[in-house]
């Protein structure tokens, strides 16, 4: 086996040396009636070039020269080839943890610039190394707000991403916390009246998605001010981080210069990292200075070494489950640290006019994209509260279409919301990015138009 | 001199409290700090707050270690000593002395006689070191 | 300062690189995006001005070679597989074969959408499918879900799956049982689960005493959790009687599957009659840990607790097409988005592949023998606190070279002048100043030797100069670092003003 660098006479050696007369004879301490007496039942190894088939054939099966409208969540987003050269290097994707700091410089470095960068893209004054994704991120920073402020319920907008919410349910059936969920307008945000029949003193936080599911921006301001009043804490989740080039960070006061998120959490795998099937991606949490003792999550802090040399560690640790074990702020005892990799090297890479750029592509995408759909007399645009690159279409009565032909254009069109709502049984959410052809969209309501 | 004060009263969790009429000073024991290891951080109660005999009123960190902080007699806190908050090397410096944590209002002075003497606790440390 | 008796290490270049930051400067960039294809639209013109940022203050300005460099020169500070022997114990530091990698990488597969029709995704799903059937045959048991994160989502997964089948039987119990020797992941999981966690106090032997675990199991204990071979490398002699005890009284055994490094190819938990497990597919099946991360923690479960594995379940319908089915009305409920990390399942499906069965037996027998004979070259040298026999790891104290005031910390330390990773240290907690050495399947002999010849130099350097090994490691580029003052007044990240 060419991953086992050793020769069986190499192996006799060893034994020779150890005064072991078999490997067998090392494996003693387990009872016969338990080891097993025939191989496992698995395929014979293959070779280097058969498995090169194997996984090329499953990629034939799957659509690959498609251009889709999927969004909700995972966004196909330009990606910089720089990114695949550097977190090949061995000396990352092969390192462990960064326990031992003085042979861990360059992790620890590359975290403690993926946080920052997380602080100036949030608005916010402190981001922790990463979460496994924006479900889990969303879904801990509840768990913080609820230790940071000693109640239990919790009010969550019906436009926070399905998944997002089915994992805070997951996560918090067993403990004491109480959920309700606050309905959205027809502008397709949330809705205030219901917001403020739902708020009062026991409101640990309200947590809201902006852009949120439909891809509608939220009145953050105004949110925030009711939230505040009654002393709850503002969670905001962002699915779609690319927004942030553009819009007003939810970390950073508003145009009044009042606070608005006390915590933003969300999924940064817009920034650089591909689509791959939902995982792995990157989860973020970001948060105020004065919160920082109940973030869960990796923290790396900057400090000196016995000369005086700038260098970095993992700190603040006692949060974490290996000291404190069931007192612990999380069980989270990994971070996404190759992803976090990515998205630094991508924001390094596109920096600050870059990402406003994308974002600004993005949006004149969905403009386009919605002008266009102006003009399909059987759909109705749903919500036109604000947007960034995403949008829902009613299909009036039948679609003209069906998905198979869509597929023979070579098109994949929008998320069919029927699978999270049946009250959505007719609506599409569609998403644009800079990576969507004019000609795909105008094919799609070409489409639309005469089915 | 000894380094434990023989006007203070001591816990087996190693805790210290300096009576003065209805008034206790708490703190941690110079044994405590020195197991612990350089002092990180360090949380306390508010003032108002009730805390029963041996119940936790806080906690006290080294980098890699969390240890939590008991009331030696119940009480009602009030006061906090704010400059350890910010520079928790003071109990590393002075645990006697000037890193004092706590203030209470002793409820039932009788609970004072389950304490230890320095003498006493001196002895109960050279056990426990020896374990 | 540098020893004759260091082989492997000698000193190489290390350029000096800032934070990103203080390379920036106004104006410019790294990338050359698509064009515009629409026409451009300015932001004020569709979105209110109270919902727009003006600029992302602080962000960096570089270019391509600018971020070319940094990142290559950060990356040569650090330490890595492909380096050299990382004996880093329960964290199985294995090679990561270089075609996981190419095959993750494939366009078709790493640019696939979640949201996909599933009959345009089939090859996604067959890899998903194969990867769980061969993880039950390696394991046993009768169900897998590959959705967990990591290793610790795995357990809490788990347990909330333990939880909803001891609720659907009337009672879902108080307390879940964990021996003192677990990791920190084991409570910490079982709390979210909404369990209290009761300690179980090791024997003599670093295993778990049946007498001591037949007082504790009693009718409030919804399960065991236990580590098998436990942390210190050790087999759970008495395994067939815990499991009995803990059955006999209606609970379950939960496997933290993390050494399942040490029993592949030799015996399946599920024959053992463990009820729920997780396997870290970073550890035994290869995947790379990133510096940290992405992990991958399927969970594995008997026929009892199916129904209640977590949303969507991989199935196949009448006309043989891969799916993910939602309707599972007895489900704990997904707990994360999407189906897992797919990326990782692919690596570890590879590994499997690459190896066959032969291939698997080969290589656990292998990580055992690395680590006994590890084991017997420092025994002696090193304190030896569980005479034990030892699988895939091996637990040493500094029991011996404290009394020349010379730490676990300091030989781990030491050992990077060698050029070596240290082992995992001070833990397993039942060990005193514990130096935990898992050497993995990955080493040949001469690397064990050099090793082995490290560790009994630095044994030397201890009673000879202890000062030597306590000021270690001295040919890093940066030494050791200030902890204290790191916690003591955190910088979390770059200001402009902190130049």
């Amino acid at each position: 086996m060419r991953y086992l660098p050793k020769s069986d006479s190499q192996r006799a050696e060893m034994l020779r040396a150890m005064g072991v007369a078999s490997v067998d004879q090392l494996f003693s301490s387990l009872p016969d009636a338990v080891r097993l007496k025939q191989p496992l039942n698995l395929p014979p190894a293959f070779s280097e070039t058969a498995l090169l088939g194997y996984f090329e054939a499953c990629a034939r099966e799957n659509a690959t020269d498609f251009t889709s409208f999927l969004g909700a969540g995972i966004y196909r987003h330009f990606i910089p080839l720089v990114i695949d050269h550097l977190i090949s290097r061995a000396e990352f994707y092969t390192a462990y943890t960064p326990y031992q700091p003085e042979i861990s410089q360059g992790t620890l470095q590359a975290i403690f610039e993926f946080q920052t960068l997380m602080c100036q893209l949030t608005g916010m004054e402190v981001a922790n190394a990463s979460m496994y994704d924006g479900a889990t991120a969303m879904t801990e920073s509840c768990l913080m707000a609820q230790r940071l402020t000693g109640r239990d319920q919790f009010l969550l907008a019906e436009t926070v991403h399905p998944e997002y919410r089915d994992t805070l349910a997951t996560y918090t059936r067993h403990l004491r916390f109480k959920t309700r969920t606050v309905a959205f307008a027809a502008s397709g945000q949330l809705d205030p009246g219901d917001l403020n029949k739902k708020l009062n003193e026991k409101v640990a936080a309200v947590v809201v998605q902006s852009p949120n599911f439909f891809g509608n921006v939220e009145s953050l301001e105004e949110i925030a001010e009711a939230v505040h009043q009654k002393g709850a804490l503002l969670i905001v989740t962002v699915a779609e981080a690319i927004s942030m080039g553009l819009l007003r960070p939810p970390g950073q006061p508003g145009a009044e210069g009042n606070p608005v998120a006390d915590i933003v959490a969300g999924e940064g795998q817009s920034l650089g990292i591909p689509p791959g099937y939902g995982g792995p991606v990157l989860g973020f949490i970001a948060t105020r200075d004065r919160n920082v003792r109940q973030m869960p999550g990796r923290l790396v802090g900057q400090t000196r070494d016995q000369s005086g040399r700038r260098g970095f560690v993992l700190t603040l640790s006692t949060r974490e489950q290996h000291i404190r074990r069931e007192k612990a702020t999380s069980n989270i005892c990994t971070n996404q640290s190759l992803c976090a990799l990515m998205a630094t090297i991508y924001m390094s890479l596109l920096g600050k006019q870059g990402l406003r750029e994308v974002a600004l592509q993005n949006l004149s995408k969905l403009n386009y994209a919605v002008e266009r759909f102006k003009t399909v007399e059987t759909v109705e645009l749903l919500y036109p509260g604000p947007r960034f690159n995403e949008f829902v279409v009613r299909n009036k009565g039948r679609r003209k279409f069906s998905d198979k032909k869509l597929w023979k254009h070579k098109l994949i069109g929008g998320v069919p919301l029927k699978w999270f709502s049946r009250k959505m049984k007719n609506d599409e959410l569609l998403c644009v990015t800079e990576q969507t052809p004019k000609e795909a969209i105008d094919q799609l309501v070409d489409l639309y138009k005469i089915g | 001199m000894s380094t434990y004060p023989e006007k203070f009263l001591y816990t087996k969790e190693h805790e210290w409290i300096r009576v003065e009429g209805k008034k206790g000073t708490v703190g941690i024991t110079a044994y405590a700090q020195k197991q612990l290891g350089d002092v990180v951080f360090v949380e306390l109660p508010k003032v108002g707050d009730h805390f029963a005999t041996n119940e936790s009123f806080g906690t006290v960190e080294s980098v890699k270690a969390v240890s939590e902080i008991y009331c030696p007699v119940s009480g009602e806190v009030v006061e906090t000593n704010e400059k350890v908050v910010h520079s928790p090397e003071l109990i590393n410096n002075d645990p006697h002395g000037d890193a004092w944590l706590i203030e209470i209002n002793i409820k039932k002075p009788a609970e004072l006689e389950d304490l230890l003497s320095a003498e006493e606790y001196e002895e109960y440390i050279r056990e426990e070191a020896a374990e | 300062m540098a020893s004759e008796k260091i082989t492997k290490a000698s000193t190489h270049v290390s350029q000096d690189e800032g934070l990103l930051f203080e390379r920036s400067a106004a104006g410019k960039w790294g990338v050359a995006l698509p064009d515009c294809d629409v026409p451009r639209v300015s932001p004020e013109q569709l979105l209110d001005r109270k919902l727009l940022r003006e600029t992302i203050e602080d962000f960096p300005e570089v270019t391509e070679v600018d971020v070319v460099r940094h990142f290559t020169r950060l990356s040569t500070w650090n330490y890595a597989i492909d380096l050299g022997l990382y004996p880093l114990g329960s964290c199985t530091m294995k090679y990561n074969p270089k075609i996981n990698e190419n095959v993750a990488r494939i366009p078709g597969l790493a640019h696939s959408h979640p949201y996909l029709p599933y009959s345009l995704v089939q090859g996604n799903l067959k890899i998903q499918h194969l990867l769980m059937e061969c993880l039950k045959e390696i394991t046993g048991m009768d169900a897998v879900s590959l959705q967990p994160a990591a290793g610790a989502q795995g357990e809490l997964t788990g347990i909330l799956m333990i939880r909803a089948f001891l609720e659907s039987k009337g009672n879902p119990r108080t307390y879940i049982l964990i021996p003192d020797s677990a990791h920190g992941t084991n409570p910490s999981s079982a709390a979210i689960a909404g369990y209290q966690v009761k300690n179980l106090k090791s024997g003599e032997r670093g295993c778990i005493d049946p007498a001591v675990l037949r007082t504790a199991m009693t009718d409030d204990v919804a399960a065991l959790m236990l580590t098998n071979p436990n942390t210190l490398g050790v087999y759970e002699s008495d395994l067939v009687e815990i499991i009995e005890i803990v059955h006999s009284r209606g609970g379950l055994v939960y496997m933290d599957g993390a050494n399942m490094n040490a029993l592949v190819g030799i015996t399946k938990p599920g024959n053992m009659g463990v009820d729920v497990m997780h396997l870290n597919l970073h550890k035994t099946f290869s995947t790379p840990h990133g510096g940290g991360g992405p992990g991958s923690g399927p969970v594995a479960v008997k026929t009892p607790l199916e129904p209640f594995l977590p949303t969507p379940v991989l199935e196949k319908n009448e006309e043989g097409l891969l799916l993910y089915n939602f309707n599972r009305p007895q489900s704990v409920g997904r707990v994360r988005s999407f189906y897992g990390n797919f990326g990782m399942h692919v690596r570890a499906l590879a590994y499997t592949l690459a190896n066959g069965p032969d291939g698997l037996r080969q290589t656990t027998e292998d990580a055992v023998l690395n680590a006994n004979y590890i084991r017997s070259k420092l025994q002696g040298v090193y304190d030896l606190p569980y005479s034990s026999p030892s699988l895939h790891e091996v637990v040493f104290s500094d029991k011996l070279q404290s009394k020349f005031g010379v730490s676990t910390m300091d030989i781990a330390k030491r050992l990077i002048d060698y050029g070596f990773h240290p082992p995992t240290v001070y833990f397993p907690l039942i060990v005193h100043g514990a130096l935990m050495i898992e050497p993995t399947e990955s080493e040949s002999l001469d690397e064990l030797d050099e090793f082995v010849h490290a560790m009994q130099s630095i044994a030397e350097e201890c009673e000879q100069n202890p000062e030597l090994v306590k000021g270690a490691p001295h040919h890093t580029r940066v030494r050791r670092l200030d902890e204290v003052g790191a916690a003591r007044h955190p910088i979390l990240r770059w200001k402009p003003d902190s130049k």
